[in-house]
């Protein structure tokens, strides 16, 4: 029998405020446990919350950011459960009245299509602390410094019918997101976090299979590979005529499977009701027009306002609109040399690939947009020809070297003194006759030879193209 | 709704807590008043009337972004009864 997947999303993402969302600690990542907290966010008797104005900005962004309406009337709630990463033992968070509802997000389908992923709502919460198991002690020891760290829910529709479209979703949304400033969403720091509903049904079966949820798996990878598993599970048990429970499971990546977890999943009743403490958020007409007035290009505008103005290839602008890092790159660099075709093929080309021989994404990049607009300046300019200067982009990329000193240290320019080549030239002729005799019996490769060996007398640094046209007129 | 014996335990379960039989029995008559007393409330006509959710009726309290000093960390954990290198320790936890 042929299977298909259901999927929704429950997408965790870190804001990008100074403050904590209801006191006044730091939201800096990491710091000695407990030192970035206070009598709010540490939950002792008494103390009360107070919203930060920036949290509500930053929410409201995002959703006008991904096509949401804005509840202009929202509230609180809190959500109750007993686990001593929470030490109120409640998440204030939203539950009757989510900031943001009914938006949606264009993805790209397996085929090369492209569809729309709705997203049910977006709400705001807090966020929870972190345990660390102690083996010495067989206790658990906690660190608050996360906890009361804002955080937008953003919760999909069940639209999703393969990891595929799943991990574009997820492309986009990070973009998007980082484009607006609302948050750096790093993964590896857990500043985007993605829970993964996964059903299979059979190919026409109009009903949902039963669900399963995955919880925090912490790379796009390692999400692709948790919905290639649990699909196979969850078909392998209906094949044998079992059936799916609902449950939440935790994707072990190295081992490659999903297991059953126990904990506060086992009696789960959060008894939600509107919090006291906290006032009800009205969202003027006002600060939603404000808000929709200063927010930064989005990247599908920016894409085809690349394909318009510069003239790239759609395919490029996709790939630098789908990084804020790439595109501040792009731009600071433009500002600086201009050429936005050159300066995009060198991103397209050298950068990507330099990243993908270091392992690195797009956000660790570190090339000063200054030094690179020097670099491509200086290969416009024919100072260096282009061979030399994807050497120095490597130098730059490893050593962060400056491109006009480190040409200037290592004897880089450019041979651009015709006299000087065309003697080269004559010279590998003379040496080579070969290779003369071969091309002019119609040979063709023995010219590759000869170039080789005349870019090879001048030590790299001539202009290929000054080298081949001195060939041709010393050959033919 | 009736408060039943299988509820109570649930509601045992959810609170972390255990209750003697004794309790048990005083816990389900106290809930089963609680809830007769909801239903009296229950029965006025709040057709039309925004539900409160904040005793003072006013909204948009807020606080700008910025930074202030965190508390003192040992004064915070000075109402923790077990702790180690700055952090508060508890029976050990899953997940």
């Amino acid at each position: 029998m042929n299977y298909e997947m259901v999927l929704g999303l429950e997408v965790h993402v870190e804001l990008a405020t100074k403050t904590k969302i209801f006191c006044s600690c730091t939201t800096e990542f990491g710091g000695d446990p407990n030192t970035h907290c206070c009598e709010v966010c540490t939950g002792q008797p008494g103390a009360l919350p107070v919203l930060n104005r920036k949290v509500v900005e930053y929410s409201v962004r995002a959703g006008l950011a991904t096509g949401c309406s804005i509840t202009q009337r929202c509230k609180f709630d809190r959500k109750n459960y007993f686990y001593p990463d929470l030490p109120k033992a409640y998440q204030i968070s939203q539950l009757y009245l989510p900031i943001c509802h009914d938006g949606g997000i264009e993805v790209e389908t397996e085929d090369g299509g492209k569809k729309i992923i709705g997203i049910k709502e977006i709400h705001m919460e807090e966020d929870a602390g972190k345990l660390v198991h102690d083996p010495w002690e067989e206790c658990s020891l906690v660190d608050y410094n996360r906890c009361g760290v804002p955080l937008i829910e953003i919760v999909s529709q069940p639209d999703f019918r393969s990891a595929h479209e799943v991990i574009s979703y997820l492309e986009r949304l990070k973009a998007i997101l980082q484009f607006v400033g609302v948050s750096d969403c790093k993964m590896q720091e857990g500043s985007l976090r993605a829970d993964v509903n996964l059903s299979v049904r059979p190919v026409g079966q109009k009903e949902f299979g039963t669900r399963t949820e995955m919880k925090n798996i912490n790379s796009f990878k390692a999400i692709a590979r948790a919905i290639a598993g649990e699909s196979q599970r969850q078909i392998e048990l209906l094949e044998e005529g079992k059936r799916v429970i609902q449950e939440t499971r935790r994707w072990d990546d190295n081992k490659g499977a999903s297991f059953a977890m126990r904990s506060k999943e086992n009696a789960q009743d959060y008894k939600y009701f509107p919090d006291p403490d906290l006032t009800p958020v009205m969202i003027s007409d006002e600060m939603i027009d404000e808000i929709r007035r200063t927010m930064p290009e989005l990247p599908e505008p920016k894409k085809q306002r690349y394909v318009k103005e510069y003239g790239l290839p759609e395919y490029d602008a996709s790939i630098l609109t789908g990084s804020k890092y790439l595109v501040q790159l792009f731009e600071q660099t433009v500002a600086l040399c201009g050429n936005p075709k050159e300066v995009s093929n060198w991103i397209m080309g050298d950068v990507m690939m330099l990243l993908k021989n270091s392992g690195k994404d797009a956000e660790e990049l570190d090339l000063s947009p200054a030094g690179f607009a020097s670099l491509i300046t200086m290969v416009q300019k024919g100072s260096i020809n282009r061979t030399v200067g994807k050497k120095v982009l490597a130098a730059m990329f490893s050593d962060k070297v400056d491109p006009e000193q480190y040409v200037r240290e290592n004897g880089l320019e450019a041979v651009n003194d015709d006299a000087a080549i065309r003697k080269a030239v004559e010279e590998v002729l003379a040496q080579n006759e070969k290779s003369v005799t071969e091309y002019k019996s119609g040979k063709e490769k023995a010219l590759q030879f000869l170039m080789g060996q005349s870019m090879r007398a001048l030590r790299g640094k001539a202009n290929p193209q000054t080298i081949t046209a001195i060939l041709h007129e010393l050959l033919d | 709704m009736m408060i039943t014996d299988e509820l109570v335990g649930y509601l045992e379960e959810l609170g972390k807590i255990r209750l003697d039989d004794g309790e048990k029995v005083q816990t389900k008559n106290d809930l089963q008043k609680i809830l007769a007393y909801m239903d009296t409330l229950n029965e006025l006509d709040t057709n039309g009337v925004e539900p409160m959710s904040h005793a003072f009726g006013n909204e948009n309290v807020f606080r700008e972004d910025e930074v202030q000093p965190s508390a003192d960390r040992d004064l915070l954990l000075s109402n923790s009864e077990r702790k180690k290198d700055g952090s508060y320790m508890v029976p050990r936890t899953f997940e």
